[in-house]
C-alpha cells in the first residue's frame, strides 16, 4: 500500500477532526434548541392560552372553574353538547360498517375497477368539508331535486348533518381500514380452509378480530373529525347548534372569550381520548403480524365479489353522484328552474367583495405552508429521530410534534386567538396576516408529517450517522447527501399533504383571518351565508379541482420523475 | 507496517469499563489492552457484551465508567468523530442513492481533498478489495460480499487508526463468508491496521485473529491466541464456547491424577485441587485416541459404542466406558477411522485420553 498517502492522508484527519468537532456538537445543539423553541412557540404556548383562557373571566381574573360551572348550568350550551354527541355517534355508527365493507371490498376481493372505486372514496378529502354540506343541498334542500325523498323533513339540521359528515367523514375510515385490511396473514386462512371452517365463521374469527384495531381506530378518528368539525353544521345546520359554532359564535360573536375557551376545551376531550385509543392500537397492531407473516391474496368469488361490487358501486356512485351535483349546480343558471349552464356564479365579485382574491390567497398560504412546514417538519424529524446529542431537548421535542394531532383545527386556532390577541404579546402584529395563518396550518398538520418523516427515517440504516462520523463528516453534509435524497418520495408526501390540507381547512383559520388574507374556505362561508350557494359551490369546486391536480401532479412525479432520479433504487 | 508510533506499547487501552442497561450489566469491569498491527476478535454469545465493548470503544455508546485511551490521546468521553477509527456493520450501511466510487470516496470530499486525488485513491482502494471497475454501480447491484467489500474500503479510506469490524460476515452466505475471512485477515497483514472485529463465530475467530478476547455476560474469561484458546482453556465457559468439550464428573486422587466413576486417569498438568475435590474433567471429542493403543498407553480403557451421528467428514459417537455406565463421552472419528476400525453402535473397542489433552476445572460458579 501507498504507504506516503496515508501518512499525508492521517495528517489531514487531525487536522479537519478538530475544526469540525467544534462545529458538529454545538451545531446540533443549537438546531435542536431552535426546534424546541419554535415548536414551543407554535403549539405548546397558544393551547397553554387556551387553558388559562378557561379559567379567566371577561376581564382577565383568575375564577377557577367558574366558567365551566356556567357552562354546566347555560342549557342552551348543555344542549349542543348533546347535540354535538348524538350527531358524533350516528355518524360513527353509519360510516365504520360502510367503510369497512367498501375497504373490504378493496383490499379481500376480486372485484374490477378497484383503482376507480378508491379514488371515488377519496373525493371529499380534496374538498373542504361543507362541500358536501353544499351538495346536499342541491340534491335535498328547498330546491333539491329529490326534495320528495325527504318525506317532508327538513334537511337543515340534524339529517343533514348527519349525512353530510358521513360523506366527509368516510374516506378517512376508508383509509384506514384498507391499512388495516392489508394487514393479514394468509396462512391463518389457509389452516382455516384445512380445518373445514365455513366461510361465516373464518369472517367472525379471523377477517374480523384481524381488522379490530383498525375500527376501533377508524371510529375514533371519525368520531373527533365529526364532532370538531365545523365547516358542515355552519351550512348546512340551520338552527341546530353544535359544540363547532357555539365556538364561533361565542368568540367571533359574542366575543366571550372565557365561554370559547371552555368550549375549545370540551372539544379537546374526545380527541385527546382518541389519540391515546390510537396510539395503544397501534402499539397493539404491531404485534398482531409477525415478519413471517404471507400476504393474503383474494381468490375470485362469484358471489361474495357480486355482492361487494354493488355496495361498492352504490357507495362510490353515491359521492360522485353528490358532489358531481355540487358542481353542476356551480355552472346552473337558476337552481332548479333553470338549468342551463353559465360561468356566472364564478364571477365571485358579484357576491363576495373580493372576488377572486381569496382563491390566490389560499394558493399562497398552501404554497408556503407546504414548503416551509414541510422543511421544518422533515428537519425537525431528523433531528429527533437520528442525532444522539440532548436526549432530554430530543424527547421534549418529539412530544410537542405528536401533540397537534389531539388538537382539533378549531381548538388549535382557539388557542393562537388568545395568545396572539393577548395585550402583552408583541407578536400581536401578526395578528390577521399571512403569516400567522402559515404558521397556525403548519402547527396544525404537524403531527401526521412528523409521523410520514419518522416512520421513512426509521427505515434508513440507522449506522449511516455513526458511519459519517467515524468518516469524520459532519451530520449536516450526510443529511444533504443521503438522507434527504433517500426521503424524497416521503418530503413529496408530506408537501402535498399539507398542501392539500391548508387549501380545504376551515376550522383553524376562520378566527384569524384578516381583511387581506381571506381564504378561499372563509370565502365559501360567507357567500353561502350571503344566500349565493351556487357561488359558494363554485368556490368550493375551484379548490377541490386544484387539490386533485395537485395530487395528480404528485403521482405523475412520483412515477416518472422520481423513477428516473432514483435509479439507485432498482437493481 | 508495525513501525507506527513505537513509543506507545498498545494502540488501545481500556480500563475498568462499566456499563448497564437498567438493571442488566452489560460490561463489569473490564480491561484490554490491543497492541499496534493486531487483529483482535471479540468472541462470545449474543448478549456477553462483545458488541457494547465496541461500540464504547468506538465513541457510539458511552460507557458508565472507565477510560480509554486511543494512540495515547484520552478518549473517553469523546464523540465518534473525534476517535481515528473506520467502522463496518453487518448492514453495510452503505448510503444506497451513492454509487460505489462516491461511498468509498465519501470520508475524502469532507477533507478538501483535489477530486483528481480522491479518484485515484478510490481506484486504489477498490483494486485493493478487488473490485476495479465497479465505481459506477449503486450499492443495490452488488453481491452481499461485494457490498461489505465496498464498506470496508470506505472504512480504510481514511486511513483509519483503528479499524473496527462489527460482525461483517454473518449476512453472509457461508461460502462468501469463508472466502471474505481469508481475504479481510490478508488485507489486515498487509495493511497493517489494527482491527478489532465482533463475532459470535468461533471459528471465524479461530481462523482470523492474532488474539482472541473471549467474553460473557459482561466480563472478559479470557484473552489468548486461538491456538491458547483452544488448547488451554482457562475457565469451563471458554472450553465449552469454543469448539466441542466433553465435561465429565471427576474426584481429585493426586496431584496429577483423577478418579471419574470406576476410571482412574492421569493429568498432564499438575491440579492445585486437594485430593478428594470434585472437579469437572474436560475433553474434546477429536482427541480421543483409538489407533496404536497398547497395554502401556496411559488412560486406556474399554468403551462401548452408543449413537453415532454421521457429520460428513466424521462421526460424532458416544461413548460408554465399560463398567462405569452413565458416563458419556463424546468422540469424533474420521471416516478413515471409521472403516479401518469398523466402528460399529453396539461395538466395544480399546480407547485412551491422551493426558495433556485432559483439562482439570475447580467447581466454581457452576
Amino acid at each position: 500500500m501507498s504507504t506516503a498517502v496515508q501518512r499525508v492522508s492521517v495528517a489531514t484527519s487531525s487536522f479537519a477532526e478538530k475544526r469540525l468537532v467544534v462545529g458538529e456538537r454545538h451545531v446540533a445543539g443549537a438546531l435542536i434548541i431552535a426546534l424546541c423553541l419554535v415548536l414551543v412557540l407554535i403549539i405548546a404556548l397558544p393551547l397553554w392560552a387556551l387553558l388559562s383562557k378557561s379559567l379567566e373571566s371577561s376581564d382577565g381574573h383568575f375564577v377557577g372553574l367558574a366558567n365551566f360551572v356556567t357552562y354546566a348550568t347555560t342549557p342552551t350550551l348543555v344542549s349542543s353538547l348533546f347535540n354535538s354527541l348524538t350527531i358524533a355517534s350516528i355518524t360513527t355508527v353509519i360510516v365504520i360498517p360502510l367503510a369497512f365493507f367498501y375497504a373490504y371490498a378493496l383490499r379481500r376481493s376480486c372485484i374490477p375497477w378497484k383503482g376507480a372505486f378508491y379514488a371515488a372514496a377519496l373525493v371529499p378529502v380534496f374538498a373542504p368539508s361543507l362541500l358536501s354540506g353544499l351538495a346536499l343541498i342541491y340534491v335535498f334542500g328547498n330546491q333539491g331535486l329529490l326534495k320528495s325523498w325527504m318525506m317532508g323533513a327538513p334537511l337543515y339540521g340534524p339529517i343533514g348533518i348527519v349525512v353530510a359528515e358521513s360523506l366527509y367523514a368516510f374516506p378517512h375510515a376508508v383509509l384506514i381500514l384498507v391499512t388495516a385490511l392489508a394487514l393479514s396473514d394468509g396462512r391463518l386462512r389457509e389452516a382455516a380452509e384445512a380445518l373445514g371452517t365455513t366461510r361465516r365463521r373464518m369472517f367472525w374469527t379471523i377477517t374480523l378480530p384481524g381488522a379490530r384495531y383498525g375500527l376501533i381506530s377508524a371510529g375514533f378518528v371519525v368520531f373527533t373529525l365529526v364532532i370538531t368539525d365545523f365547516g358542515i353544521p355552519k351550512v348546512i345546520g340551520g338552527q341546530f347548534s353544535v359544540l363547532a359554532t357555539d365556538a364561533y359564535r361565542q368568540v367571533v360573536g359574542q366575543q366571550n372569550f372565557p365561554m370559547g375557551a371552555v368550549v375549545g376545551i370540551i372539544l379537546l376531550v374526545p380527541a385527546v381520548v382518541a389519540y391515546f385509543v390510537d396510539r395503544a392500537v397501534q402499539r397493539r397492531q404491531t404485534a398482531l403480524l409477525s415478519a413471517r407473516a404471507v400476504p393474503y391474496v383474494p381468490q375470485p368469488e362469484r358471489k361474495r365479489d357480486l355482492a361487494l361490487l354493488t355496495l361498492a358501486m352504490a357507495i362510490g356512485g353515491t359521492i360522485i353522484a353528490i358532489y358531481g351535483t355540487a358542481v353542476w349546480g356551480s355552472f346552473v343558471r337558476y337552481w332548479p328552474y333553470n338549468l342551463s349552464l353559465t360561468l356566472k356564479n364564478y364571477d365571485f365579485s358579484a357576491v363576495e367583495p373580493s372576488g377572486w382574491e381569496p382563491y390566490w390567497t389560499s394558493l399562497q398560504l398552501a404554497f408556503l405552508t407546504a414548503t416551509i412546514g414541510t422543511a421544518l417538519i422533515f428537519t425537525g424529524a431528523y433531528l429527533i429521530e437520528k442525532l444522539k446529542f440532548f436526549p432530554v431537548l430530543r424527547g421534549f421535542a418529539q412530544f410537542l410534534a405528536m401533540l397537534p394531532m389531539a388538537v382539533p383545527g378549531l381548538v388549535l386556532g382557539l388557542g393562537y386567538v388568545f395568545f396572539f390577541n393577548a395585550s402583552w404579546n408583541p407578536l400581536g402584529l401578526f395578528y390577521g396576516t399571512l403569516t400567522i395563518l402559515v404558521v397556525n396550518t403548519i402547527a396544525h398538520f404537524y403531527t401526521v408529517g412528523h409521523i410520514t418523516a419518522l416512520t421513512s427515517l426509521k427505515q434508513i440504516d440507522r449506522e449511516f450517522e455513526t458511519v459519517s462520523a467515524s468518516l469524520q463528516v459532519p451530520f449536516w453534509s450526510t443529511f444533504r447527501r443521503v438522507t434527504v435524497p433517500i426521503c424524497l418520495p416521503a418530503i413529496l408526501d408530506i408537501a402535498v399533504y399539507i398542501f392539500v390540507n391548508a387549501l380545504t381547512t376551515v376550522s383553524a383559520v376562520i378566527f384569524l383571518y384578516g381583511a387581506d388574507t381571506k381564504l378561499a374556505s372563509i370565502a365559501i362561508v360567507h357567500m353561502d351565508e350571503a344566500g349565493a350557494v351556487a357561488s359558494a359551490a363554485g368556490m368550493a369546486t375551484v379548490i377541490m379541482l386544484t387539490a386533485i391536480s395537485v395530487k395528480l401532479l404528485h403521482l405523475f412525479l412520483d412515477r416518472m420523475v422520481l423513477g428516473r432520479l432514483q435509479r439507485w433504487r432498482y437493481r | 507496517m508495525s513501525s507506527k508510533q513505537p513509543n506507545h506499547p498498545s494502540l488501545l487501552t481500556v480500563r475498568n469499563l462499566n456499563k448497564s442497561f437498567g438493571t442488566f450489566r452489560a460490561l463489569r469491569d473490564v480491561d484490554l489492552d490491543v497492541k499496534h498491527g493486531e487483529f483482535v476478535c471479540f468472541l462470545g454469545p449474543s448478549g456477553c457484551g462483545k458488541t457494547t465493548l465496541l461500540r464504547a470503544i468506538a465513541g457510539l455508546d458511552l460507557q458508565d465508567g472507565g477510560t480509554i485511551h486511543l494512540g495515547g490521546r484520552d478518549v473517553t468521553r469523546a464523540p465518534p468523530s473525534e476517535r481515528d477509527f473506520g467502522i463496518v456493520f453487518q448492514s453495510y450501511a452503505l448510503f444506497p442513492n451513492l454509487t460505489v466510487a462516491k461511498n468509498v470516496g465519501y470520508g475524502l470530499v469532507n477533507r478538501r481533498m483535489p477530486s483528481r486525488d480522491i479518484a485515484k485513491r478510490v481506484a486504489e482502494l477498490l483494486a485493493m478489495v478487488g473490485l476495479p471497475e465497479q465505481g459506477d454501480k449503486f450499492p443495490i447491484q452488488l453481491s452481499g460480499g461485494q457490498q461489505q467489500r465496498v464498506a470496508l474500503a470506505r472504512a480504510l479510506a481514511t486511513s483509519p487508526g483503528l479499524l473496527l469490524l462489527d460482525e461483517p460476515l454473518s449476512a453472509l452466505d457461508a461460502k462468501v463468508r469463508v472466502r471474505l475471512r481469508d481475504e479481510i485477515r490478508a488485507l489486515q497483514q498487509r495493511l497493517g491496521v489494527t482491527t478489532i472485529m465482533v463475532t459470535h463465530d468461533q471459528e471465524e475467530a479461530l481462523a482470523m485473529a492474532d488474539r482472541i478476547v473471549v467474553m460473557n455476560q459482561g466480563v472478559i474469561e479470557q484473552v489468548g491466541t486461538p491456538e491458547e484458546i483452544y488448547r488451554r482453556p482457562e475457565t469451563p465457559f471458554v472450553a465449552d464456547f469454543v469448539g466441542h468439550m466433553t465435561f465429565l464428573d471427576a474426584v481429585v486422587t493426586g496431584p496429577n491424577s483423577v478418579r471419574v466413576g470406576a476410571l482412574d486417569l492421569i493429568v498432564a498438568e499438575p491440579s492445585a485441587a486437594a485430593i478428594g475435590t470434585a472437579v469437572r474433567l474436560a475433553m474434546r471429542p477429536e482427541e480421543v485416541r483409538t489407533r496404536s493403543i497398547t497395554l502401556d498407553t496411559p488412560n486406556r480403557f474399554e468403551a462401548r459404542i452408543g449413537e453415532l451421528s454421521f457429520l460428513g467428514s466424521f462421526c460424532r459417537a458416544r461413548l460408554e466406558p465399560v463398567g462405569s455406565s452413565g458416563t458419556s463421552i463424546a468422540a469424533d472419528f474420521s471416516a478413515n477411522a471409521m472403516r479401518d476400525l469398523s466402528i460399529t453402535a453396539g461395538e466395544t473397542l480399546p480407547v485412551a485420553f491422551p493426558p495433556e489433552a485432559l483439562r482439570v476445572f475447580q467447581e466454581v460458579g457452576r
